[in-house]
């Protein structure tokens, strides 16, 4: 690996102007923030998952499941090199890649397109599955789910599977922002740890608790962090 | 149907546990459906044999995470809930991810009439169609769906549905993946039938004697325009006899035609639901599918 191919291109502080590039009709902008913090952490501190390694069997999988709003992603993408800085410009446009749900044929560094809810976390079960089938036992899986897309069914399918099959190399965060219509009453968490999963529940802005949330050991058992963030409508 | 016969689903358990003591590529997908099927398999290759439980939506959501690793995911259960209850990740999870699998149903579209319309799928390879580079199978027998089980696991990273029923005909015949297969020829002025899968006995039953010419075809999608064309004579007017939806390769036909003046009828399962139990000859004789129902509306129409 050479420190070329593991460039960065920005900083945490750089995520607001990256953001303020892609200009336009963005119909989800209040979800493409509640993203930021949980992702940026994800990608600086946690994933081994750069451009040096893309096409690697053995990187480690990030999966949007949360497809709407991807500015963030796409900021946290170019910060980290995926893509150079000027395709964000574009966002949105017939000949740009970068849509406003993320397709992964189009977007450098994207392991799937999504939009749609509740698609990410079985389609991460399935990887989390297929690498185990490999004999890789190193590489982890992340997907990352909103509280409302956490309504959708096919998501309480894999979580139920997921936990009762002990699939420790998958990992979930949900960012709570409060957004599903009739809510979980007892929180997110407790519907995984029922599943037998192991949860943590965090301020989704702060970095040093998301850090910790991420990289805790949970041998044998899946692993759920709870981000909450400020109220989708507050 | 002779009872000691192999079915479909038995010659479709035992190719598929072939192919995982093969392949370390292939990896199969069940919910719970057809798990008494493969007693060792998963002991065998207990990280490629997965059993989601009754969850058909994870199932193919699996299928399509299990393909994004590389990995060839052979999927299988009821028609009903392999192809229409989890349509969207069909769509979403396998095409728009750019990666394939091989769907194998069962139950086809009256194999059960005693269970009615919740486990009957007419209407699977119209919705296939809806979507993109869908590769679609429809054996008339064990012998022939071993041989495209094998083609459809073996090509490459795309999308295939094998089509398995109870309903099969007497013998195999000597297909080739993909092209439709003269069975009958008839004069230059004949009318033909395509006769797809399980239909192919009935329709040479009924076409006893007449002047047609009888195509088979295994493989339904792509479909094998140009096989068509070289089948039929000075007269352009074809007769589809699907096993699913009638009139569901009709589009098709007419395609592969569209430069000439033709007629094409498709018979096949009806839409209307038919709110009868009973047995599977007493539902293909409602729907017009035994030889009698075929002989009467195939000489109507050519003749």
């Amino acid at each position: 690996m050479t420190s070329e191919a593991i460039r960065t291109t920005g900083g945490y502080t750089d995520l607001p102007h990256l953001i303020s590039l892609m200009a336009g009709d963005e119909k989800h902008s209040p979800a493409a923030h509640s993203t930021l913090d949980a992702l940026w952490v994800l990608y600086d501190r946690v994933l081994n998952a750069h451009p040096g390694n893309a096409d690697a069997q053995d990187r480690d999988r990030f999966l949007l499941s949360k497809g709407h709003g991807p500015m963030a992603y796409y900021a946290v993408l170019a910060a980290k090199g995926f893509f150079p800085t000027e395709l964000l410009r574009g966002f949105g446009g017939y000949d740009s890649p970068l849509g406003h749900h993320p397709n992964r044929l189009l977007v450098p560094g994207a392991e799937i397109g999504s939009g749609s809810l509740g698609h990410g976390l079985p389609l991460a079960v399935g990887t989390a599955l297929g690498l185990r089938a490999q004999g890789l036992s190193g590489p982890a899986v992340w997907v990352l789910i909103g509280d409302a897309e956490f309504d959708e069914g096919s998501n309480h399918e894999a979580v139920a599977f997921a936990g009762a099959v002990g699939l420790d190399r998958l990992h979930v965060v949900v960012i709570d922002n409060s957004s599903a219509t009739h809510g979980w009453s007892g929180g997110i968490a407790a519907r995984f740890a029922g599943a037998g999963w192991s949860t943590a529940t965090v301020d989704g802005r702060d970095h040093e608790e998301l850090y910790r949330a991420y990289t805790a050991p949970h041998q044998g058992r899946p692993h759920v962090v709870v981000a909450r963030t400020e109220s989708k409508n507050s | 149907m002779n009872a000691q016969e192999t079915t479909m689903r038995e010659q479709f358990a035992a190719t598929a546990t072939e192919l995982l003591d093969r392949d370390p590529r292939t990896a199969l997908v069940l919910a719970d459906i057809g798990v008494a099927q493969f007693p060792d398999a998963p002991r065998a290759h207990p990280d490629r044999v997965v059993n989601v439980g009754i969850r058909e939506q994870l199932m193919i959501g699996v299928a399509g995470g299990l393909a994004l690793t590389g990995m060839r995911p052979i999927v299988h259960t009821f028609a009903s809930f392999l192809i229409e209850r989890p349509f969207e990740q069909l769509k979403l999870d396998l095409g728009h991810q750019g990666v394939g699998a091989v769907l194998v149903s069962a139950g086809g579209s009256y194999d059960w009439p005693t269970a009615g319309l919740t486990h009957m799928s007419p209407g699977d390879v119209a919705l296939l169609d809806t979507l993109p580079g869908w590769h679609v199978h429809v054996p008339g027998h064990p012998a022939e769906a071993d041989t495209l089980l094998r083609h459809a696991v073996a090509a490459g990273d795309t999308l295939q549905y094998v089509r398995l029923s109870a309903h099969q005909n007497a013998a195999p015949r000597p297909i080739a993946p993909g092209k439709f297969l003269t069975i009958h020829q008839g004069s230059k002025l004949a009318g033909t039938v395509l006769a797809v899968g399980p239909m192919l006995d009935a329709v040479l039953a009924a076409t006893e004697g007449l002047d047609v010419t009888v195509l088979y075809a295994a493989t339904v999608r792509p479909f094998d325009g140009a096989g068509l064309r070289a089948a039929i004579g000075e007269r352009a007017d074809v007769v589809l006899v699907e096993p699913y939806l009638a009139g569901t390769s009709e589009r098709a036909a007419h395609q592969a035609l569209a430069d000439l003046p033709h007629r094409v009828l498709g018979l096949g399962v009806p839409l209307a639901e038919h709110r009868h139990y009973g047995s599977m000859s007493e539902h293909l004789a409602a729907y017009g599918l035994d030889a009698t129902g075929l002989r009467a509306r195939i000489s109507e129409y050519l003749w």
